[in-house]
């Protein structure tokens, strides 16, 4: 009778086991995406929900057996150079981009593909940073996907069929989409990226059925609306070079994907650098709304309120985080927050609503600036030459998505940890389609002429993989994970390592963390205390988000190192 | 400056004594082209190449395209890269055909000395679009960008890939035409659960279809009682379904689907 007893449940197992492979694939309509959080199982947008919290409610793995994880499949990409994507996972089905432009729809549970649909770009595009691609959107049976040459792309998501493509910005002349587009209702909200050529940047929302533009926010003003005149006019005999027509190629990237909240019906950017970098003498002001966070209404795409981070930015401390928004109790006051630890160097607190400062404080080594004023302005405080700059041009943090856990209370952050930058401004004329930086850079290290990148990859591709020896060390920085008190803004933990990390954190509600880092481990830290209870050697280092779903009952990890895609469970 | 143009065009693709022993399929015997094909390969000529060769092909000094003879080009593959490389310096610009416009040109010069282009039917695509729709009923297994269903191979980008000849044989013998990784299964689960759909991917372990809803599915082969892949096609034949001006229109229509 027991053994029959055992037959049966296996039985049972097994029907379940099919049933759930069989089920329905749902189209994902637009209440799906409201309420993501009720579908831990599924991965549906790049920040796992509007909120961008990167937080499952996923618990089968626990502090207690995640040392049992082991590697249940493996995809690895056709394409060479930095694999930045985030995927998307719907109903068992987990799909992907990869460069430079392809789509994969594959089996969550196995690895093995359905289908790949192939982008051709255009051979005119000019690409600052790499040919990256960060992820997708789905809406209804349609992916999303922004490409290198700048066309918005939707495709079917049971076949690869392309569906339309529209034209978002001009190639040649430095547009890029590299970000994971946005569903919100019925639109697809994406900004170009470009900066470093020039460009005019923007949001814009397209229909999502037909491709048609709905809107456009310039991330620029032009003369006559409001901020432009931040884009303050040239000084009259000026020794120094200066571009009278500066705001035309001010720049203002979006590299990565922005935030939503419904009851608000607004959606938050982080804008990117100005334009050129470094050689700030040569456009005068503030340079709005570059290095900001802007929101937008959904409906209009009119700007509601911003807050710039880094004024006059001169040293590429563009806004290139995702915004992580909370209902929080702030200080004792509940508040609709939105956190951001940004690449200048300083942990923000923000009134969503509103745009009101309610906190910036310094979470790694700063010395660009000295304080705030009563406005939330930073009180800059340029170094002389020769000396370092704290943080370096990667920044304190960013585009690597950080995490929020509702049940900590904890914000969760990749940060890299004292690297000082030698920044020096070169004036630069403005030519459509050329790079537009405007300056030398150097990172400071204490020893003169010490390794501070490593000793190279293989030939061809020298970003892949730093050597298997760490001979720059922590002296040139380090990384760190650093988790936030989201009811004072202080630290309450940090998990260092050895090297720096370009990776994503996603929490869960088992009070797990998983993230990576430039040394290969796919590690897991316990969310409360950082104290690390995991990590697989992924054998190269790990430049995307980590992702965790689930497939008939069964929690799966997800993350690239190097040019695979690894996927871990607990084993039956 | 012509005079030299035209000089090298009719070098490069002038007359050669063909070499005895290749395939002779390879070799351009018209007979080898389905009509089909030669018929979209002179809607093509007359629209990309007339204008230099003229109608006759005879229009650039010293090449005699109707001669089925060519100075640089023997077999078709050769004849393909002639076209899509083109040659530049001899005012002769590239042609970035796809696989199934290249096929029906290439089709059509090697049929250019035996057929009238006047007497080649050309199809009507907006019919054959009517046909497919309607008495064809084609949309009740394939999908045309965001109308029909899934269960049949997509036809978005047919045209692009699937050359005239290829495409009326499907529509006359559907088997043996569909490619391998197209086959339809069957499948038994140990529970009992029976599916039929297409392959779309397998490996020794798995199997990835689409079912006739539409819908992507995944199995482990060791939780299958049964699997079977079949090499005839669920694709009825419409040999006696359509008149031979609706299938040339139906090929029309296909040829003109060449996906974003």
């Amino acid at each position: 009778m027991a053994t029959h007893k055992s037959y049966l449940g296996l039985a049972l197992a097994l029907i379940a086991l099919v049933s759930f492979r069989l089920q329905a694939q749902s189209p994902v309509v637009a209440e799906r995406l409201l309420s993501s959080t009720k579908e831990p199982q599924n991965w549906l947008m790049y920040g796992a929900d509007y909120f961008s919290q990167r937080y499952s409610g996923l618990t089968q793995i626990t502090p207690a057996n995640v040392k049992n994880l082991s590697m249940v499949w493996a995809y690895q990409s056709s394409a060479a150079g930095s694999w930045q994507s985030t995927p998307l996972v719907v109903d068992g089905i987990m799909y992907l981009t990869q460069r430079p432009n392809d789509v994969v729809a594959l089996d969550a549970v196995t690895g093995r593909v359905f289908w790949i649909y192939r982008y051709n770009n255009s051979p005119d595009l000019g690409v600052c940073c790499g040919a990256n691609n960060r992820g997708l959107a789905i809406l209804g049976d349609t992916l999303f996907m922004g490409t290198l040459d700048a066309h918005l792309v939707a495709i079917d998501a049971k076949n690869g069929t392309p569906l339309w493509k529209t034209k978002v910005g001009e190639s040649k002349s430095g547009y890029s989409l590299t970000v994971a587009p946005l569903a919100i209702k019925d639109r697809v909200i994406v900004g170009v990226g470009g900066g470093e050529w020039g460009i005019r940047g923007f949001v814009a929302a397209y229909d999502a059925q037909s491709g048609k533009e709905l809107w456009k926010f310039y991330t620029i003003p032009a003369p006559g609306e409001p901020g432009h005149e931040t884009w303050e006019p040239c000084p009259p005999n000026s020794a120094a070079y200066c571009d009278p027509e500066g705001w035309k190629h001010g720049g203002g990237s979006v590299w990565v994907t922005g935030s939503y909240d419904p009851a608000l019906n607004l959606t938050y950017w982080g804008i990117g650098n100005v334009g050129p970098d470094y050689n700030a003498d040569q456009r005068p002001g503030d340079n709005l709304y570059t290095a900001s966070v802007v929101a937008l209404d959904v409906t209009t795409g009119k700007l509601s309120w911003h807050y710039q981070f880094t004024p006059h930015d001169r040293y590429d401390y563009d806004s290139v985080q995702v915004p992580i928004l909370a209902d929080v109790t702030f200080q004792g006051v509940p508040v609709k927050a939105m956190f951001w630890a940004n690449r200048n160097g300083n942990f923000y607190v923000l009134d969503r609503a509103t745009g009101k400062f309610l906190l910036g404080k310094p979470f790694v080594k700063v010395n660009w600036m000295s304080g705030f004023d009563a406005n939330g302005k930073p009180i800059q405080t340029p170094q002389p030459p020769g000396m370092p700059t704290y943080p370096a041009v990667q920044g304190g943090s960013n585009w690597y998505s950080p995490s929020f856990s509702p049940r900590t209370k904890l914000m969760y952050v990749s940060s890299w940890e004292d690297q000082g930058m030698l920044y020096g401004g070169v004036p630069i004329v403005y030519e459509e389609g050329r790079g537009f930086g405007g300056g030398n850079l150097s990172p400071f290290v204490p020893t003169p002429g010490a390794p501070t990148r490593g000793i190279p990859g293989a030939p061809g591709i020298p970003n892949l993989r730093r050597g298997p020896i760490n001979n720059w060390t922590d002296a040139a920085g380090h990384g760190a994970v650093i988790a936030f008190d989201t009811s004072t803004g202080e630290p309450k933990w940090r998990f260092l390592m050895t090297d720096v990390t370009d990776t994503g954190i996603v929490t869960t509600a088992s009070d797990l963390l998983f993230t990576g880092g430039r040394e290969g481990y796919l590690q897991a830290l316990d969310a409360r205390t950082g104290t690390p209870l995991w990590k697989a050697n992924l054998g190269a280092q790990m430049l995307n988000n980590p992702i965790t779903y689930a497939v008939n009952g069964k929690q799966y990890v997800a993350a690239m190192g190097g040019l695979t895609l690894f996927t871990f469970a607990l084993p039956n | 400056m012509n005079q030299s143009i035209l000089c090298t065009a009719a070098i490069l693709l002038g007359c050669v004594v063909l070499t005895a022993g290749q395939n002779p399929t390879m070799l351009g015997h018209p007979e080898d082209y389905p009509r089909v094909e030669v018929a979209h390969g002179s809607r093509l000529y007359a629209e990309h190449c007339d204008r230099c060769h003229g109608a006759d092909g005879n229009g650039v000094a010293g090449v005699d395209l109707r001669s089925g003879k060519f100075r640089t080009a023997t077999t078709d593959n050769q004849l393909k890269t002639v076209i899509t490389n083109g040659f530049p310096t001899a005012g002769m610009p590239p042609f970035k055909f796809d696989a199934a416009d290249l096929a029906g040109v290439v089709a059509y010069l090697r049929n250019m000395n035996t057929i009238d282009r006047g007497s080649l039917k050309s199809g009507d695509a907006e019919h054959g679009k009517l046909v497919v729709e309607t008495k064809g009923a084609c949309l009740s297994c394939h999908r045309i960008n965001d109308k029909g269903s899934r269960s049949g191979p997509n036809l978005s980008d047919i045209g692009a890939g699937r050359t005239a000849g290829s495409l009326e044989r499907s529509l006359l013998d559907p088997s043996t035409q569909m490619w391998p990784i197209n086959r339809p299964v069957r499948v038994v689960t140990k529970e009992g659960k029976v599916i039929n759909g297409r392959r779309l991917n397998e490996d020794t372990y798995t199997l990835q279809l689409v079912d006739q809803e539409g819908g992507l599915i995944s199995l482990n082969k060791a939780d299958l009682r049964e699997f079977t892949v079949s090499t005839k096609s669920t694709m009825p034949s419409y040999k006696d379904e359509l008149s031979a001006d609706e299938l040339a229109d139906v090929v029309t229509y296909l040829l003109s689907l060449k996906g974003l």
